[in-house]
């Protein structure tokens, strides 16, 4: 038996992974968020909700994905074949309409009219603006002005999907301001309103939730892996910002002891600068949007500014079920550094023929550096949870090129 | 008896309902604080709540955010706040003090440290917007030790057996959330907020104080009839921000806003 079995029991009812998690709200949103739970319990046991949801995965976004064997690139490096989990294929382009299918559903058999999201990176903003098209519901979407700025492509798609995108000149301008505001505006309008939160943070019962909509990548990768290598992977690696593409791959494989895991934060310019965002490497617990985890703060409590290329990353916090995972060892969370992800991301390009999100070359960066040091009948597996359309503009910046 | 618990027997006595004030500590800046403290309580404060300031206030408007962004920016941590309530009480030692913030910056301190300093800068009961009951054990505990109040909030959508709890946990006072919102919050629906005053009344000894929202006499007026008090937040920290490069003048305006507020609840 796995020494890991404990963990699949997790969060427990009150949203508690050790001590992180739980449920921390001002008063007023107490009641939707037991409300959520008690028909969220309700609806993930129901064999006919979970119909629903399998069908839309499958005719909706194209599930499953592909485990697709990036040989060129593994022959190049000499080490492990490294296999991408192929989430950028997905519609809308990323793993975050996984979650945005589920909760919508929820919205749907909640009858709220109306449905908000923050977003960073745009792409869960665009995945909560297609299924609410797709449904009819009306949808705002909560963005930092800084990001507005850098990923305008995206900006654009949820204008044309219907949605109302909102800038945030509060804080930082960048996601976790998003997140604020999503708050506030669920404060005052929960009565016709379901948050769609993107990522596995947020107040009980969000993270699990969005774990649990994500985790059909994991257990796709899990069969794929058995099917095409004969056996289960040496390793799993995700970039991690709040941590839903990294828990989606990673939970249906937490007791398989023999499958290490990395989670790859948001180096920026280098941990030794203070400009990354790296809570699990460079934080300490504390309380943010409604739960407990690694957070980047400073000696007062105050939450500082992140920094990094990815603007689905740059946020200060991490899902709490990735606290717990690095507390106890299960997963190791390393960074990668701007530089090693442009190397990265110029590399799936070149030798793949695949461009892929900044978000994902996290992932793929640290994949590059392990795979190295493995044998090449070893095998790991990344999630390449996102593609590099969004992201061009920065790179041609990056570049000095001018479109 | 706790100087909260007094201050509302006293009210009791006379017949008059508490008119509480929120500004946040370190507004405009540090220096100001101490002055607003006790211009507040002669312009007719029977308790005062300070506000901790906090990078991502998400239960708060643009109102008061702003006024946390103002209080980080000249430096003002949780440890400055016990200073400037030490120094308040050198000349007041008796209108109660609440603390009201968020919890990170309490985590960040500990939560022993922290109950330890509230309690020997003289502060009398503690608000944290982010921890509900469910969560909030061990921090009460550590406050009663020190016998101070936990103030828990009661909200629109908070269920009478909600409420029970809710009641059950807190000490002092209980803050009713007027409406649906952030703080400084539009219009108020008086009936509707009456009507859940009353069923709450129904469930507990303790007094109901309304905040969010009250801009005016008028409205505090209506309020204070269907509870203990009324909380006057966004009113007042608007006028320290039209001030905010002239801060000679906001004691006398902050006066004026809630001397008026005064009035009309003792009219």
């Amino acid at each position: 038996m796995s020494k890991y079995a404990d963990l699949l029991k997790l969060p427990d009812a009150r949203g508690h992974f050790g001590k992180y998690g739980g449920r921390f709200v001002s008063e007023t949103l107490s009641f939707a968020l037991e409300q959520l739970d008690e028909q969220y319990r309700r609806l993930s046991a129901d064999p006919d909700f979970q119909a629903e949801f399998d069908r839309d995965l499958a005719l909706y976004v194209g599930r499953p994905s592909p485990l697709y064997p990036a040989e060129r690139w593994s022959q190049h490096l000499g080490g492990a074949q490294i296999w991408l989990k192929r989430e950028d294929l997905n519609h809308t382009g990323a793993h975050k309409v996984n979650n945005t299918i589920g909760q919508a559903l929820l919205a749907k058999y909640s009858g709220k009219p109306r449905v908000i999201a923050e977003t960073g990176a745009g792409q869960h903003g665009v995945a909560t603006a297609t299924v609410a098209a797709r449904l009819g519901l009306k949808c705002q979407v909560y963005m930092g002005a800084d990001d507005v700025q850098r990923q305008s492509p995206n900006v654009y798609r949820m204008k044309l999907l219907g949605a109302e995108v909102i800038p945030v000149e509060s804080g930082s301008k960048t996601l976790k301001d998003a997140m604020n505001e999503a708050l506030r505006d669920w404060v005052t309008n929960v009565d016709d309103t379901f948050y769609i939160i993107g990522t596995v943070a947020g107040p009980h019962p969000y993270p699990q939730l969005v774990r649990d909509f994500n985790a059909v990548a994991g257990r796709e990768a899990r069969r794929q892996s058995l099917e095409q290598i004969g056996r289960l992977p040496d390793a799993l690696i995700a970039c991690v910002g709040g941590g839903s593409n990294a828990l989606g791959l990673f939970h249906p494989f937490l007791t398989d002891d023999e499958v290490a895991m990395y989670g790859v934060e948001a180096g920026g310019d280098g941990l030794e600068t203070g400009r990354h965002a790296a809570p699990l490497n460079a934080g300490r617990p504390g309380v943010l949007h409604g739960n407990r985890t690694y957070l980047m703060e400073d000696a007062a409590g105050q939450i500082i500014e992140t920094h990094s290329i990815s603007a689905g990353l740059d946020y200060p916090g991490v899902g709490p079920e990735h606290s717990y995972l690095k507390d106890i060892g299960r997963v190791q969370y390393e960074v990668a550094t701007d530089k090693e992800v442009m190397e990265a991301f110029q590399d799936l390009c070149y030798f793949e023929g695949i461009i892929p999100a900044l978000e994902s070359s996290h992932a793929l960066a640290y994949a590059k550096k392990l795979a190295q040091t493995m044998k090449p009948d070893q095998h790991l597996v990344v999630n390449l949870s996102g593609r590099g359309d969004k992201d061009i503009m920065t790179v041609a910046a990056m570049q000095g090129i001018s479109l | 008896m706790s100087r909260i618990q007094k201050t509302f027997a006293q009210l009791k006595k006379e017949g008059r309902k508490a008119l509480i004030p929120f500004v946040t500590a370190g507004d405009p800046a540090p220096e100001q604080t101490v002055a607003i403290m006790h211009a507040l309580v002669e312009a007719g404060a029977d308790i005062l709540e300070l506000g901790v300031p906090f990078s991502d206030p998400m239960a708060d408007g643009p109102v008061i955010q702003k006024a946390c962004e103002r209080a980080l920016k000249k430096g003002t941590t949780t440890l400055d706040v016990f200073q400037l309530v030490t120094e308040f009480r050198k000349k007041d030692q008796t209108t109660p003090v609440v603390l009201m913030g968020y919890l990170n910056p309490i985590e960040a301190l500990g939560y022993d440290t922290f109950v330890k300093a509230a309690a020997m800068a003289g502060i009398d009961g503690v608000l944290v917007v982010d921890l509900p009951p469910e969560e909030a054990e061990e921090f009460a505990d550590l406050l009663k030790g020190q016998e101070m109040d936990s103030v828990f909030l009661l909200a629109p959508t908070t269920t009478l057996e909600r409420a029970r709890k809710i009641a059950a946990a807190g000490s002092g006072y209980l803050y009713y959330v007027s409406l649906k919102g952030v703080t400084g919050s539009a219009t108020l629906d008086i009936p509707a907020v009456a009507e859940k005053l009353n069923e709450f009344a129904g469930i507990t000894d303790l007094p109901l104080a309304v905040g969010f929202g009250i801009r005016d006499g008028q409205t505090a007026r209506a309020l204070a009839e269907v509870s203990d008090g009324v909380i006057v937040g966004s009113a007042l920290v608007s006028q320290i921000a039209e001030l905010a490069d002239q801060p000679e003048k906001i004691v006398p305006r902050l006066q004026e806003v809630l001397g008026e507020m005064r009035q009309a609840l003792d009219a």
